[in-house]
């Protein structure tokens, strides 16, 4: 081979390879040391609120389910859109995750032993929004007649990418390190897509269909709570509790074309 | 090339085929990632452990992606062991890297710079492909004077952008350096075509690619633009949209046309004057 095409091959193919490399930060798991502490529900403090949502609510973006078609008939009657964006009737936001973010003493918080539950379902994940505590079960049922890969996106835990097919008894995995929020999407229907937040302690929420949220059993102190929304960002409160106190922390997002 | 003349003509009309196939394969590649169905099949060499997984949703993408790299494999192996030329076994061997780099990308769940690498080698087979069918057709493996500088920084340029293009595809770099990128390849297009346009206008062998190549560029730079607006205008949507993949997908297979004709332009038989120059 002469060297005029020779040359510039080797050359390219080497420039091609040499992009090969890098990594990701390692983040600290959580660590459990002393006696397990389970949260306080008697006397406790209680942190309670409403996700509120300001302007006109954006149109729900309809899904296209053509690709396969057994997903589209489960959705024949009426047609499926996206959870990026659900504004419940009292302008409210669904699907925030709420969860204190400083504050909560670093104790050996008492991991529950019922896995948090994610389903696949209609080809959708239900529910879109998840939260669970670090080492806590995440139950991953496939409840369609259709294939389903399960690929979490995390950035400090360990990314994974598993199939499960129809009538596979669901997947139990849990995740070391707190992570706020994960995406979990599904690559052989691109629009299914779900967060899942990983939190060190029990003290989390998602927002319900009237946008409120509830964190029961807090220890008195000064905290941090930040609402996560997917399209919208995060928002951060102070807020100072005492014994059996509840307190109201309210957040509002907005909206603009 | 030591075959016979009917030898000669196999290889002549083999080798644009095995070219075809290697762009249909790199198209097949670009709908995999801009259905975002890169994962879709878990595992490999199998797919869903099966020889033929159940084709639906991005399988279908996933899959009809390793089964054209196969027939690519098989296609250019063929071509390897009846030609024996270091040209052809370099493509065996760019085809099997790619491949094996597709396992790596499946298995290590798609690490960006490997699925840049991905792009990258695609693009190279594609020309090593390119050469095999222009040696085939030309001899130029057997040609003594070098191409002109202008037409090798050409096709250094557009092969440099489809990495660029890549790293934009996967969210390593912002639009900004593929634009530039894009500038700087016209120009060095520009440099390497319009004096063969000028000069060398009744000589076809060289005419040819220098108009394709002009062309093919022209076009590509429209399609980047829409490819970039098609996914600025598909952002918030809740998948990959048509229109986007359309565009993208385009500019990909274009984007390897491109350098294809490059490499055919700096693979032409050189100028009088170069030839005189190069004595």
């Amino acid at each position: 081979m002469h060297s005029a095409i020779r040359v510039p091959a080797i050359l390219l193919c080497a420039v091609a390879l040499t992009h090969c490399g890098g990594g990701e930060k390692p983040a600290e798991e959580a660590v459990r040391t002393g006696p397990v502490v389970s949260p306080d529900l008697v006397n406790g403090a209680t942190v309670t609120g409403k996700v509120g949502f300001s302007g006109a609510a954006p149109a729900p973006k309809p899904i296209d389910m053509s690709a396969n078609p057994q997903c589209e008939r489960a959705h024949k009657d009426h047609p499926v859109t996206a959870e990026d964006i659900v504004v419940n009737p009292n302008h409210t936001l669904r699907n925030v995750f709420v969860w204190i973010k400083t504050g909560v003493p670093a104790l050996n918080w008492a991991v529950p032993s019922t896995p948090a539950a994610l389903d696949q379902k209609f080809c959708m994940y239900q529910p879109h929004v998840l939260g669970a505590m670090t080492g806590q079960a995440v139950s991953i049922a496939n409840d369609d007649p259709v294939n389903h890969n399960i690929h979490p996106i995390p950035q400090t835990n360990e990314e994974w990418n598993d199939v499960q097919s129809p009538g596979e008894a669901p997947k139990l995995r849990t995740f070391p390190k707190q992570e706020v929020m994960i995406p979990i999407k599904c690559n052989v229907h691109p629009w299914m897509r779900s967060y899942l937040g990983i939190v060190s302690h029990p003290f989390f929420a998602v927002t319900a269909e009237d946008g409120s949220f509830t964190i029961k059993g807090l220890p008195p102190g000064t905290y941090t709570v930040q609402a996560w929304h997917e399209k919208f960002g995060t928002q951060e409160q102070q807020v100072t509790v005492g014994a059996k106190e509840s307190k109201a922390v309210d957040f509002s997002y907005s909206y603009k074309e | 090339m030591h075959l016979n003349t009917v030898g000669q003509l196999w290889v002549r009309r083999y080798t644009p085929v095995l070219a075809f196939c290697t762009l249909l394969l790199v198209v097949a590649g670009g709908l995999v990632t801009s259905n975002d169905a890169a994962l879709s099949v878990p595992d490999w060499p199998l797919s869903w452990g099966h020889l033929v997984p159940v084709l639906e949703g991005g399988i279908r993408y996933e899959f009809a992606h390793r089964t054209l790299g196969l027939v690519v494999i098989l296609l250019t192996a063929v071509l390897a062991f009846r030609l024996r030329t270091a040209l052809a076994w370099t493509a065996l061997g760019a085809i099997l890297t790619q491949a094996a780099l597709g396992g790596v990308l499946v298995r290590f769940l798609d690490p960006k710079a490997a699925a840049i690498a991905h792009a990258a080698i695609a693009q190279c087979c594609f020309g090593l492909t390119v050469l095999l069918w222009l040696d085939a057709r030309d001899g130029i493996a057997v040609r003594e004077s070098m191409p002109a500088p202008a037409r090798i920084a050409a096709a250094v340029a557009l092969f440099a952008q489809t990495i660029l293009g890549a790293a934009v595809r996967h969210g390593v770099v912002g639009p900004a350096p593929h634009i530039a990128g894009a500038i700087a390849a016209t120009g060095l297009v520009m440099w390497a075509a319009f004096p063969v346009l000028i000069q060398q206008m009744d000589n076809a062998a060289l005419r040819r690619p220098a108009m394709l190549l002009l062309s093919i560029t022209f076009s590509q730079i429209f399609l980047g633009i829409a490819a970039w607006m098609s996914r600025v205008a598909t952002l918030d949507a809740p998948q990959p949209m048509p229109v986007m993949v359309l565009f993208t997908v385009a500019h990909v297979a274009v984007g390897s046309l491109a350098f294809g004709a490059a490499l055919a332009l700096a693979a032409a038989p050189a100028l009088p004057r170069e030839g005189m120059a190069a004595a």
